[in-house]
C-alpha cells in the first residue's frame, strides 16, 4: 500500500497509536451470582469489541441455552468450558483481551464459588487492578469479603467496586450510598488504599460503558472511564534498584557467556555495578545483548541477556542486583500463605519453593494463625486446609535473595510445590525476614564424623524400616541390631513406642504431628550417623514426604530404606499390642492403616515380604545389604 | 471499533507522519508522553513469551517447538530466536504434517529451516498415510483425528519430548481462554480442565509426574491483531498465502476453498474460478477457508485487522463440529 493511497495516513497513526498504548491487566472477582461473566460480556459488547461471528453466537446460543428470556446472556461469552455453559457457574479464569484507544486489556475472570478460590488467586495475581462485584440486593457476602482480602493480600493497589444489579433496588442513591460505605469500611480494615464505587446494572449496560440516565445522582466514572485511566504501578519498579533474576546462562561458544532474565526491577545498563547473589560476587555489566543490536539500557519488564566484566560464575537462580542497595538473603521468613490443596498444609513437612527463578527446601515451623476472613480475626493453627489463608514461619534449607512482597512480587511471591505429586500446593507472600537463625551458628568441631568413622571401624548409616503397625518392623530391627552388636558394630536402635514416651511425649497421631514426630526422628538419627553409628529406626513412617525428608538429611549411600510389607488383613490378624482391635471399636483415632492413610515405598532399597519371609531370613537380607554397600568393611 | 471514533481524546488522530517504514519495536525511550518510560503492550508481550521459553529450556528435559508454518509460528520462531540470542534455540522443531497442506507452505517450512540451521523434524503418520486417509473420502473430524491429533501422540511419544511449544492463543475460543500457559496432560496426552495448576505471578511450576507431559503456549496473551503488528513492525517473514492474489477457488457450504492440487475431487459441473483471495489462518488446504480481500501487503492486512468484524477461527471448518469441540478434541490430546 503506498503512502499516498486514501486511509494509509490515518492507518499509520493509528499503528503508533497501537504501537503506543499501555497494558493493564485486571481481575474481576466477586461472589458467585453476582454477574462478574455478564459484566465483562457486557463491556466486550458495548464497547463494539466483539466480532461479527461472535456476535451471532452470543445471539443464538442466548435464545438456545440462556437464562435472560429474550435479552442478550452475555455471560455465554465468558463461561467457555462446557461444565460450566452446562451448570451455569464459571469454574476457571477466564481470559479476554481488548481494546480501546488509550490501552489494551487483559482481563482475568475468575471464579466466584469458594472451591474455587485458588483460581481467583492466580488471577489476581498478575493484576495491576481489580473489579470486585457485588450484588446491590445483597451486599458484602463472605466470598466477597474474601475476595477483598485476597486483592488486598496480592498487592493490588487500585479496587472498583461495581455495585451490580442496581435496576432491582430501583436504582436507589441510598441504597448505593449505604454500600459505598460499608465497602470504604472493609477496605480500610483490609488494607485497601484505593477504591471506587460505581453503581452499575450489567445487565442494561448502565455505567458500564455509557454514562446511565438513571443514576443522575452519580458523577463519577464508568467502569470502561475507569479502567482506562486508573494508574498502573509501574513507574515505582522502573524507579527501584536492579533485579534481575537469572533464568539461563547463555553459552554458545567459549567466547560468550550471557546471563539471561527478567528485568523485575529498575534498569540495566553498561557499566552499572552489581552483584550476584546469594554468591555475592561483584562486577560490572559489560554489554545488554538483544537480537536487534545491544541495547543502551534495558528497563523493567524486559527479558534481556547481559555480559559481564569479569569471568564470573553465576548459575540460574541467582539474582543479579544493584550492588549498592541488594536485596537481602535469608533463610528464615515470616509469610503469609494462601492454601490451594485438598491436602493440608502441615507444619513441619518439607515442601519445594518456588521463588523467582530459584527452588529451594522450605519447612513451616511454626505455623502462627489462619485468619478468618470474614471476622478478619487471627485463630491459632497448625495447619491450613484449601483456600484458608494464614501466617508463619519458614525455613529453607540454604539462603536466597529476596525483597518483601509488597515492594516487589517477583522476588517476594513465591509458591509451595509438593515433593510427591509435584502440585502446586500453596502461594505466599515472604514478609520480613527473621534473624534467630543469626544468633545460632554451626559450630565448627575438631572430632568431625570421618574421626568417628575412623574409630569404630565401619561406616555409619540408617536402616530405615518402614511398614504398618504388626507387619514386624520390631522384630525384625532387633535380630539385626543383635548380629551387628555380635560383629562389634556400634549400633542403635530407634524404637517409634520407646521415643514415644521421651523425646515425642508431646506429640499425638494427628497428620501435623505425626510429621513433626518423624522430623524430629531423622534429625536424631543424623546426629547419630554424625557420631559414627549404625542406625535401625523402626517407625511405621506413614508418609513419603517426610521418609524423603530423611532421606535427603544423609548422604546418598547413608539411607536404606526397608519396606517391611504385609498386608493390612496380616498384620490386622497379628495385631500384637491389640491395637487394630481398639481402633475399629473406635477407642484410638488416627489409626494407620484404619483411618488413617499409609503411603507405601515407590522404590525402597529392601522389599520384605513377610507373608513369605521369616523375621530371621529378613534379618539376613539386611546383613548382607550391609555387606554389599561395605559398611560393614568400610576399607 | 466504534469506541475508538468516540473518544474525544484519541490518540491516533492527532498522531502525524505516516510512515512507509515500520517503527522499531523496541523504541522504549520515545514512547510516552509523560516523564515516566513505560514498555508498550507488544513489548510487554514479547518479553513475557521470552521468558516462558527460557523457562522451558531451563526446567524441561527434552523440550520441542511444535512449527505449524502459520503466522503464529512465525512469531514464536522470531520470539525463540531473541530469546536464545546470540545462541541458536536449545530445542528442535517439529511439524505435524498431514500432507495436505498448501504447498506454498512446504516451500516456505524449508526456506525457515535452511535460513536460520533449524533442527526441524517432519513427522507423518504411516499408519494413517497407508489407509489412505484423506479429508475428502473420511472428513474433516476422521482425517484431523488420524493425521493430526493422532499423529502429534506419536511423535511425542517416539521421541519422548516432556514440553511442547504451541503457538494457541487465549483469543482464539472459549475453552482455550482457560487454559494455562503451562498446560499438563497425562501419559495418554489428555488434558482435564478441571483439575489445572495454579500459575501465579511469573511462577511457572513444570515439575511433572512419571509419564505427564506439558504444552507450553507462550503467546497465551497474544491477540490476532497484536500477532500482525509483531508480524508488521518486526518484518516478519510469513507464507505468501496470507496476501491477496488471484487464486483458484470453489465455493463448497460458504468457504472458499482453494484447489491447491490436482488430489482434489470436483464436483459434477464444479469449475475452480480465479478470485482474490487471502488466508487468515493456515492449515489443510481442503479444510481452510480463505477470505475475498485486497489486501496485498502487511500495511493492508493490519489495517483489514483493524477493522476486521470476524474472528479468525470461522475460517477452520474442523472447529464448527460439535458445540465445545474444541475442548473435547483438546482432551482427547489435540494441541
Amino acid at each position: 500500500m503506498a503512502v499516498t493511497e486514501p486511509g494509509s495516513e490515518e492507518l499509520a497513526a493509528r499503528l503508533e497509536a497501537d504501537r503506543q498504548a499501555g497494558l493493564l491487566r485486571f481481575v474481576t472477582c466477586g461472589s458467585v451470582d453476582d454477574g462478574k461473566s455478564t459484566l465483562i460480556g457486557c463491556l466486550l459488547y458495548e464497547a463494539g469489541l466483539l466480532f461479527e461471528d461472535q456476535q451471532r453466537a452470543l445471539e443464538s446460543d442466548s435464545r438456545r441455552i440462556g437464562t435472560q428470556g429474550e435479552r442478550l446472556d452475555y455471560a455465554l461469552l465468558l463461561d467457555g468450558l462446557a461444565a460450566e455453559r452446562e451448570q451455569g457457574i464459571t469454574i476457571d479464569v477466564a481470559h479476554r483481551y481488548f481494546q480501546t484507544d488509550r490501552r489494551k486489556f487483559i482481563v482475568a475472570d475468575s471464579p466466584g464459588h469458594e472451591q474455587y478460590t485458588r483460581n481467583m488467586v492466580t488471577g489476581a495475581s498478575n493484576s495491576d487492578c481489580a473489579v470486585l462485584l457485588l450484588d446491590a440486593r445483597k451486599g458484602a457476602l463472605t466470598q466477597t469479603r474474601r475476595h477483598a482480602y485476597i486483592v488486598s493480600l496480592l498487592g493490588v493497589r487500585h479496587v472498583a467496586v461495581a455495585i451490580n444489579k442496581l435496576d432491582l433496588v430501583g436504582y436507589s442513591e441510598s441504597r448505593f450510598r449505604e454500600l459505598e460505605t460499608e465497602c470504604r469500611d472493609f477496605a480500610d480494615q483490609v488494607g485497601l488504599p484505593g477504591v471506587t464505587c460505581i453503581p452499575v446494572a450489567a445487565i442494561h449496560g448502565d455505567n458500564v460503558v455509557v454514562r446511565s440516565t438513571r443514576t443522575p445522582w452519580y458523577d463519577g466514572p464508568t467502569l470502561l472511564e475507569y479502567l482506562e485511566t486508573v494508574e498502573i504501578d509501574e513507574d515505582r519498579l522502573q524507579a527501584a534498584p536492579l533485579r534481575l533474576p537469572v533464568q539461563w546462562v547463555n553459552r554458545p561458544d567459549h567466547s560468550f557467556r550471557g546471563f539471561a532474565g527478567m528485568v523485575v526491577s529498575g534498569t540495566v545498563a553498561a557499566g552499572d555495578r552489581v552483584v550476584a547473589l546469594p554468591s555475592r560476587r561483584e562486577s560490572t555489566v559489560a554489554r545488554v545483548v538483544a537480537y536487534e543490536g545491544d541495547l543502551d539500557r534495558a528497563m523493567t519488564g524486559q527479558s534481556v541477556t547481559v555480559t559481564l566484566s569479569d569471568e564470573i560464575d553465576i548459575s540460574r537462580g541467582e539474582v543479579i542486583a544493584d550492588v549498592a542497595s541488594p536485596p537481602g538473603v535469608a533463610d528464615q521468613f515470616e509469610a503469609t500463605l494462601v492454601w490451594m490443596a485438598e491436602e493440608p498444609l502441615l507444619r513441619g513437612r518439607n515442601y519445594l519453593m518456588r521463588v523467582g527463578t530459584t527452588t529451594v527446601g522450605a519447612t513451616v515451623a511454626p505455623l502462627k494463625y489462619r485468619i478468618d476472613v470474614h471476622s478478619l480475626k487471627r485463630i491459632a493453627a497448625d495447619k491450613l486446609e484449601l483456600n484458608e489463608i494464614g501466617v508463619g514461619e519458614l525455613e529453607l534449607d540454604r539462603p536466597i535473595p529476596f525483597d518483601s512482597y509488597s515492594s516487589n512480587r517477583d522476588t517476594g511471591g513465591f509458591v509451595l510445590i509438593d515433593r510427591i505429586t509435584s502440585q502446586t500446593v500453596g502461594a505466599g507472600m515472604l514478609n520480613f525476614e527473621l534473624h534467630r537463625s543469626h544468633s545460632v551458628q554451626w559450630q565448627a568441631i575438631d572430632v568431625d564424623k570421618a574421626s568417628h568413622v575412623r574409630l569404630k571401624g565401619h561406616r555409619p548409616c540408617v536402616l530405615w524400616m518402614t511398614g504398618l503397625s504388626g507387619a514386624g518392623k520390631s522384630t525384625i530391627a532387633n535380630l539385626v541390631e543383635r548380629k551387628l552388636y555380635s560383629l562389634g558394630c556400634h549400633t542403635y536402635l530407634l524404637d517409634g513406642d520407646n521415643v514415644r514416651h521421651g523425646l515425642n511425649k508431646d506429640l499425638g497421631f494427628t497428620d501435623a504431628d505425626r510429621v513433626e514426630n518423624i522430623r524430629r526422628i531423622a534429625e536424631v538419627a543424623k546426629l547419630m550417623v554424625d557420631a559414627g553409628l549404625i542406625v535401625i529406626t523402626s517407625f511405621i513412617s506413614p508418609f513419603r514426604s517426610e521418609r524423603r525428608t530423611a532421606r535427603e538429611l544423609l548422604e546418598d549411600d547413608e539411607f536404606i530404606e526397608v519396606f517391611v510389607d504385609a498386608p493390612l488383613k496380616v498384620a490386622e490378624a497379628r495385631d500384637p499390642k491389640n491395637l487394630y482391635a481398639k481402633a475399629r471399636r473406635g477407642e484410638i483415632a488416627n489409626f494407620t492403616g484404619i483411618d488413617s492413610p499409609y503411603e507405601p515405598p515407590e522404590s525402597p532399597e529392601v522389599h520384605i515380604e513377610t507373608t513369605t519371609t521369616t523375621a530371621e531370613i529378613a534379618a539376613e537380607q539386611l546383613m548382607s545389604e550391609l555387606r554389599r554397600r561395605n559398611v560393614l568393611d568400610p576399607e | 471499533m466504534a469506541l475508538r471514533q468516540e473518544s474525544p481524546e484519541s490518540r491516533w488522530v492527532s498522531a502525524s507522519g505516516a510512515q512507509a517504514v515500520a517503527p522499531p519495536l523496541a523504541d522504549a525511550e520515545t514512547n510516552g508522553a509523560g516523564s515516566a518510560r513505560r514498555l508498550t503492550h507488544l513489548q510487554r508481550l514479547e518479553a513475557e513469551s521470552i521468558y516462558i521459553m527460557r523457562e522451558v529450556a531451563a526446567q524441561a528435559e527434552n523440550a520441542v517447538m511444535l512449527y505449524s508454518i502459520g503466522k503464529d509460528s512465525s512469531v514464536m520462531l522470531r520470539l525463540a530466536l531473541k530469546a536464545f540470542y546470540p545462541g541458536t534455540p536449545p530445542f528442535p522443531f517439529m511439524h505435524i504434517d498431514t500432507t495436505w497442506k498448501f504447498r506454498e507452505m512446504y516451500q516456505f517450512r524449508e526456506r525457515m529451516a535452511r535460513e536460520h540451521g533449524l533442527d526441524m523434524i517432519v513427522h507423518i503418520n504411516q499408519e494413517g498415510l497407508r489407509r489412505g486417509i484423506n479429508p475428502f473420502t473420511h472428513g474433516s473430524a476422521v482425517h484431523t483425528d488420524v493425521m493430526k491429533t493422532e499423529s502429534l501422540k506419536q511423535a511425542l511419544d517416539k521421541y519422548a519430548f516432556d514440553a511442547a511449544f504451541g503457538g494457541a492463543r487465549r483469543d482464539e475460543e472459549r475453552s482455550r481462554a482457560k487454559e494455562r500457559v503451562f498446560s499438563f496432560r497425562s501419559a495418554q496426552h489428555r488434558w482435564d480442565p478441571k483439575n489445572q495448576r495454579p500459575e501465579l505471578w511469573r511462577l511457572y511450576n513444570a515439575r511433572k509426574r512419571k509419564g505427564e507431559s506439558i504444552r507450553v503456549f507462550p503467546l497465551s496473551n497474544w491477540t490476532e491483531l497484536d500477532v500482525w503488528q509483531y508480524i508488521y513492525l518486526e518484518q516478519i517473514p510469513i507464507v505468501p498465502l496470507y496476501f491477496a492474489k488471484e487464486r483458484p477457488i470453489v465455493e463448497r457450504d460458504g468457504a472458499l476453498i482453494m484447489v491447491d492440487d490436482d488430489r482434489m475431487p470436483l464436483e459434477p459441473g464444479e469449475k475452480p474460478r480465479m478470485r482474490k483471495v487471502r488466508f487468515r489462518t493456515l492449515g489443510c488446504y481442503p479444510l481452510t477457508g480463505a477470505v475475498e480481500s485486497d489486501a496485498d501487503t502487511l500495511e493492508a492486512i493490519v489495517s483489514e485487522m483493524v477493522q476486521a468484524r470476524t474472528s479468525e477461527r470461522q475460517g477452520r471448518v474442523i472447529d464448527h463440529d460439535q458445540d465445545a469441540s474444541m475442548e473435547k478434541k483438546k482432551q482427547e490430546g489435540y494441541f
